[in-house]
């Protein structure tokens, strides 16, 4: 078929898909705790031992599902980070730059991925001491968000 | 290994945005270049194995959308099974459908489109939607997360990852079907923009549209063809945990045990010395080296240095990425098997001017998918 092209046509299309996802007995129980209280839970399998940040129900390398609750302190070590500089705004929880982190809490054997703020980028190492900054009481929902991000430990450093 | 051979290829010139042609057209084009160059016509094949992903053509089942083009209407319709994965994943799952005694030969055909969506929201749904995807990390600032790691852990240093980028930039100045071909120096790269750090503008691969095609074919068939079949002489995929706080990002252990499985059906001992080129899945530049050591081609930690010393440069030991790699063409779930098509036109001697210094009896091609290569698959081709 030869045709003479004298244009390519785009067809502008957008998808907006509602879901309403089931979060499970052990994500709910994780993210009322921490909505209610400001407080972070790990699960432990009884076989490994090995505390997981986020918790699962079944431990992901034994499968066993009589995991248990351990509450964690809200502070840990920095694993890695990255500086975010490009421009993504449809995405993006803040104005680039900003950080993302890997945070091992005390007592977990696995890290959380989230936010790092309250620290100029150079003086971030791998291995340094952070907190978590929690949501004023009344402005948490029930999300992951709910935990603002990490800082150093010990309040903001410039 | 000499069940299954690769007796046709065909891939399109991968381009920022192939704007005259849609999914179909672009299935069409490698179906029937592949066909063209197994010098069969569609008659022979008995079975379809189309590989696409849902969010990249913006709509659901993408992979039975493109029947038309593949072939496996053909008379009335054909047997057709679907992957959403990366390429070779389809090579391997193609393969397993020879094997079971059922078929004698099977199209694999990838293709996709990064211009069309949004590279960053749609990688960004690949995480899980509890507790990672509220914050808007995507593949390149997870892609940061384990360069930042591994450099860390071993000392390595942003020039280490730069010399990846310089070299397969170079070499797909040979390669016609490359995207992005320059001749760049390393602070070309240290001084390209910060896209998410330490990993900036040219460590990182562009995005891209493109689609490729192999023909499969058993021992008794392949063997009848006119023309020099490749046999898969090994093949394994491994998968390690989703979560990223899970992993030790300055490892790839179901790489490890992709390659030791693979080595195992192809009876390679030293990949060093037995392999002669190697295709491999260098999404970001901080990639390369660290799959390398996975692969078993130098101990940990030294990835970096084996790229400087010039052991995988074109014309070097084990040349890596003659093609330009990933780093110079990225159509996503594509890019996997552009590695094979890669490796096996290195070993029938056909791949032009991007051909390396010969003899290549053995080549290694490799594929991943999932955030900071959560899945591998590890091909052996040979004579």
């Amino acid at each position: 078929m030869s045709v003479h092209l004298e244009e390519n046509i785009f067809y502008d299309g957008r998808i907006r898909m509602p879901y309403k996802w089931a979060v499970g007995k052990t994500g709910s129980f994780f993210l009322t705790q921490l909505r209610d209280h400001a407080r972070i839970w790990g699960s432990r399998c009884p076989d490994c031992e090995m505390v997981f940040m986020p918790p699962r129900k079944n431990c992901p390398r034994c499968l066993v599902t009589d995991t248990t609750w351990v509450e964690l302190p809200p502070r840990g070590v920095l694993e890695t980070f990255t500086v975010v500089h490009f421009n993504e705004p449809s995405l993006q929880p803040m104005k680039p730059p900003y950080i993302y982190g890997i945070v091992k809490l005390d007592g977990a054997d696995t890290g959380l991925t989230h936010l790092v703020n309250e620290i100029e980028p150079d003086s971030l190492w791998p291995g340094m001491r952070m907190e978590a900054v929690f949501k004023k009481a009344n402005q948490r929902r029930g999300e992951i968000t709910d935990l603002l991000y990490f800082r150093p430990e010990g309040g903001a450093r410039q | 290994m000499t069940d299954i051979a690769i007796v046709g290829a065909a891939q399109t010139g991968y381009r920022r945005r192939i704007d005259d042609a849609n999914f179909s057209e672009m299935v069409y084009e490698v179906t029937s270049g592949a066909l063209a160059d197994a010098r069969l016509d569609i008659d022979a094949i008995d079975n379809f194995i189309t590989v696409s992903n849902d969010f990249w053509d913006g709509r659901t089942i993408s992979s039975m959308a493109v029947q038309d083009a593949c072939g496996s209407s053909y008379q009335g319709g054909r047997n057709v099974s679907t992957v959403e994965g990366d390429g070779t994943f389809g090579l391997l799952y193609g393969m397993m459908r020879i094997l079971s005694g059922a078929y004698k030969t099977t199209l694999v055909v990838v293709h996709c489109k990064g211009s069309e969506g949004n590279m960053r929201q749609i990688t960004n749904g690949m995480f899980d939607y509890i507790y990672t995807r509220p914050l808007g990390i995507e593949a390149t600032a997870a892609a940061a997360l384990q360069a930042r790691r591994y450099m860390d852990r071993y000392g390595l240093t942003e020039e280490d990852f730069a010399h990846v980028s310089v070299k397969n930039r170079g070499n797909a100045r040979l390669n016609p079907h490359a995207q992005l071909a320059a001749d760049m120096t390393i602070e070309d790269v240290m001084t390209s923009k910060v896209m998410a750090a330490p990993l900036k503008m040219h460590d990182l691969s562009p995005i891209s549209d493109g689609a490729a095609a192999v023909i499969l074919a058993d021992r008794n068939t392949a063997s009848k063809l006119g023309r020099k079949p490749v046999w898969i002489k090994g093949i394994a995929n491994c998968s390690e945990a989703h979560y990223l706080g899970d992993r030790d990002l300055a490892e790839a252990p179901a790489l490890r045990d992709a390659a030791h499985r693979a080595y195992g059906m192809a009876g390679i001992e030293n990949p060093f010395e037995e392999i002669d080129v190697v295709e491999l899945y260098d999404a970001y530049s901080y990639m390369e080296p660290l799959w390398l050591e996975e692969l078993g081609f130098c101990p940990r930690g030294k990835g970096g240095e084996l790229t400087r010393l010039g052991a995988t440069a074109f014309d070097g030991p084990v040349p890596v990425n003659p093609s330009g790699g990933v780093l110079s063409a990225h159509a996503v779930l594509v890019a996997g098997l552009a590695r094979v098509i890669e490796a096996t036109l290195q070993i029938r001697g056909e791949a032009g001017e991007r051909q390396v210094e010969g003899p290549v009896e053995l080549a290694l091609a490799h594929g991943i998918n999932g955030p900071c290569g959560q899945s591998h698959c590890v091909v052996i081709l040979g004579e």
